[in-house]
């Protein structure tokens, strides 16, 4: 009987040793690499649509059906079988609002992992994004790939932002402004519970940015939302984060940091 | 014999214990005849409109409701929408940790009593003389039975009973830029039609031959928008005098009719005359940016609604100047004006200590006394569920200072509240009952997928209606938990247990025969 069970266990072992082996194989890679990584996956999708470039993917009209490949950087909700991620690609970025996902499958979405989504193109308050009920795939023998954040402190305030659009960048030396009349540094949607967003603005040279801890991104229990709720009006800080749009540049914020 | 009996025994008892995993009892509840000497904490789910004045007016309540009463202690907890508390009661039911008193919708309510005695009948407590309405032993001046908007107090019953108490009321009402309107030609009426609204919608969308809106001269125009495509449909069919749902739970949403209205949504959609608050964003910001004619939202987000509103989300210097007027929401016959009644109701959970519930009444009680009621209504474009609190000096001096100022007296939200002041008798609400809420749902998926398709230039025509119909009845399980056949899996247990019955009958009349010949 022992025998039987030590075997049973070096068995579970191999197995397991094998799975890690495989996802330690997955070297995050450049930006360079990922592009011919992506040119050697078929370019139809299973419905026959050509998988598009971002610029392919920008230059298509809203409410056009879209199929593009791209590598998850961030998730931020999955819920009731439908998941919102943050894309990036070696162009661009894209933000999917609501696909199907199941439970299952999200926890697989690593960052960096490559998939697949067919859906259609939509712009909401501003901000263009696959619409809610796309489909993913995992892109079968994919890479991984992690974009670095793009300084796009210049940027604010002129009509290049919008270039950047869902992708993670960084803001530099930002003076953080009064919310509202209160004089706080911040607001919270839901004060009272701090179960909801936060909100601040922040400022580059005339320009006033309004930032968003999105809860569901970054909770209460982050170091981002934390860090936001110990901002003070003047603290000069660098912000990370995806420039999200509701009615202009409202970047969710993955993180924040006090330099002055 | 003995084991024959034995195994039929242990089947039902296995049945029963089946029957009862999961799920530990609550007893009926009964009104007590007072509070006693305990000290009681209760707990009160809230929802505000992400408006910090609301979360005030709640803790003053608490507060000066723990004056009155200082052995029972009220902990608040805020919501900043009514599905989260949906989602939480709900979770909350199996481990009989639910609040005593939330703020609810009536649909949601006919979910919660899927489990029995959760939550408490409200008829005995609203009529006890000392606890009830205008009670005899209550602290505060509260409004009697016949003070409260019987129209309001009707939407809390449920299948023969009161399982809630209104706590604010809204309706829908159409925002216009008027401005807009005279500028096409056209003369506003009093009362809307629907015909009307797309026939300006269509003229609205016109555009030039650079790709520009004639109207407003820019690129974006959404003509006609409207926030929730549920209402929309509702008081279509309710206008139009057709068949949604009836009180055992029928379903008739999903017939010829309703497809006739749906493909004239498709048509207007194509002529670029329309779209919804999912597919494009909220109906105030466009209107305010001069990019719509016809809004359509609560009278409870009125203090978004026009050039001056006090709450704007776009930027300054994307707000235009035009006249704003409101009107109701579009109509069929407009000499028959018909609307959705809609806002917050309380309900009282049950709990094993009654008195704790009788606790718990009387704090909801609370919340529609003047204080409270005058108060919160003048958030936003609410009115208040009691004729006490309508008829009191208080609020009709605030109703006459429409325009005064921008924000408590801001002209907009004041013609809002109006509109339902004036026409709470054209008010009306659906059935309510176990999948009501899904059937909601349903309703509006049908104009936004309607709506999403045209937009992506798929053909939206009967055949693609009828398919609609299946797959949203079926997302919704509109066939099977409402009106549909059972399931087959309850037919073989309701089959099972008939069986085990049936054999026990047998086993024991077969003894005391054998009993009876033996003695013989």
């Amino acid at each position: 009987m022992k025998k039987m069970i030590v075997l049973l266990l070096a068995l579970v072992m191999v197995v397991s040793l094998a799975a890690c082996g495989a996802t330690e194989g997955k070297d995050t890679e450049s930006a360079k690499d990922t592009e011919s990584a992506v040119e050697s996956t078929p370019d139809t999708a299973e419905n026959g649509v050509k998988v598009m470039s971002y610029d392919e993917f920008m230059a298509a009209a809203v409410n056009d059906e879209v199929v593009i490949d791209s590598f998850v950087q961030a998730k931020q909700s999955w819920w009731d079988n439908k998941a919102s991620v943050y894309l990036v690609d070696t162009e661009g970025a894209y933000f999917v609002y609501n696909m199907a996902c199941s439970e299952e499958d999200y926890e697989k979405l690593e960052t960096g992992t490559e998939i697949r989504v067919t859906g259609y193109k939509a712009e909401w308050a501003g901000e263009i994004e696959i619409a809610e009920g796309a489909t993913f795939e995992i892109v079968d023998g994919g890479m991984a790939f992690t974009a670095a954040p793009a300084d796009v402190t210049d940027l604010v305030g002129t009509d290049g932002l919008i270039s950047m659009q869902n992708r993670l960048v960084e803001f530099k030396g930002l003076t953080v402004e009064a919310y509202d009349e209160s004089g706080a540094a911040f607001a919270y949607k839901n004060a009272e519970e701090k179960t909801d967003d936060l909100y601040f603005k922040a400022k580059v040279g005339d320009t006033t940015v309004n930032f968003c801890v999105e809860f569901y991104l970054t909770g209460a229990d982050t170091e981002v939302y934390k860090a936001v709720e110990a901002l003070n009006v003047g603290d000069i800080i660098d912000v990370e984060g995806f420039p999200y749009w509701y009615e202009g540049a409202n970047p969710h914020v993955t993180g924040v940091t006090v330099v002055e | 014999m003995k084991k024959l009996l034995s195994v039929i025994i242990l089947i039902s008892l296995a049945l029963s214990l089946a029957a009862c995993h999961g799920r530990s009892r609550l007893s009926t509840f009964e009104v007590p005849h007072g509070l006693g000497d305990g000290e009681y904490e209760i707990t009160f789910w809230a929802k505000n409109d992400t408006n910090r004045v609301q979360s005030e007016i709640y803790k003053k309540a608490k507060e000066d409701f723990e004056a009155l009463y200082p052995n029972i202690k009220v902990t608040i907890r805020f919501y900043t929408n009514y599905g989260d508390i949906y989602n939480d009661v709900i979770t909350n039911i199996a481990t009989k940790t639910t609040p005593n008193v939330c703020i609810t919708y009536p649909d949601h309510i006919a979910t919660y009593m899927a489990g029995e005695n959760v939550v408490a009948p409200l008829d005995d407590l609203i009529d006890d003389e000392k606890y009830g309405l205008g009670g005899s032993e209550l602290r505060f001046d509260c409004p009697t039975k016949d003070e409260v908007v019987p129209e309001y107090l009707a939407e809390g019953i449920l299948s023969g009973a009161t399982y809630a108490i209104p706590f604010m009321r809204s309706t829908e009402a159409c925002y216009i830029n008027k401005t807009f309107v005279e500028a096409l030609g056209y003369e506003l009426p009093d009362v809307l039609t629907w015909d009307f609204v797309f026939e300006v919608s269509r003229a609205a969308a016109k555009k030039n031959g650079d790709g520009v809106y004639a109207l407003n001269g820019q690129k974006v125009m959404k003509p006609f928008i409207y926030k929730s495509t549920d209402n929309m449909m509702i008081q279509y069919l309710r206008q139009a005098d057709l068949p949604y749902s009836d009180d055992a739970g029928n379903v008739f949403l999903f017939g010829e009719d309703t497809k006739g209205f749906l493909l004239d949504v498709a048509s207007n959609v194509s002529a670029d005359a329309f779209s919804t608050f999912k597919i494009s964003s909220y109906p105030a910001n466009f209107l305010n940016a001069g990019q719509c004619v016809f809004a359509v939202d609560s009278t409870a987000g009125a203090t978004w609604m026009g050039p001056d509103a006090p709450l704007v989300d776009i930027a300054e210097e994307k707000l235009v100047d035009f006249e704003c007027v409101v009107r109701p929401v579009p109509q069929v016959d407009p000499e028959n004006p018909q609307m959705i009644s809609q806002g917050p109701s309380v309900c009282v959970f049950n709990k094993d200590d009654p008195r704790e519930v009788l606790a718990s009444w009387i704090f909801a009680e609370f919340l529609l006394t003047n204080e409270v009621q005058c108060a919160y209504s003048k958030t936003e474009g609410y009115v208040p569920v009691t004729t006490k609190a309508r008829e009191s000096v208080e609020y009709k001096d605030y109703l006459s200072r429409a325009g005064e100022d921008g924000d408590e007296h801001y002209a907009i939200k004041l013609a809002a509240t109006k509109l339902l002041l004036d026409n709470t008798d054209k008010t009306f609400t659906t059935p309510v009952f176990n999948g009501s809420a899904s059937l909601r749902d349903a309703a509006g998926q049908l104009i936004e997928e309607v709506t999403k398709s045209v937009l992506r230039h798929k053909t939206v025509d009967g055949g693609f209606i009828d398919k609609l119909y299946e797959d949203v009845s079926s997302l919704y399980r509109l066939k099977s938990s409402v009106s549909g056949p059972l399931p087959a899996a309850a037919w073989a247990l309701i089959g099972g247990v008939a069986l085990v019955w049936v054999a026990l009958g047998a086993a024991i009349l077969r003894e005391k025969i054998s009993k009876s010949r033996s003695k013989s």
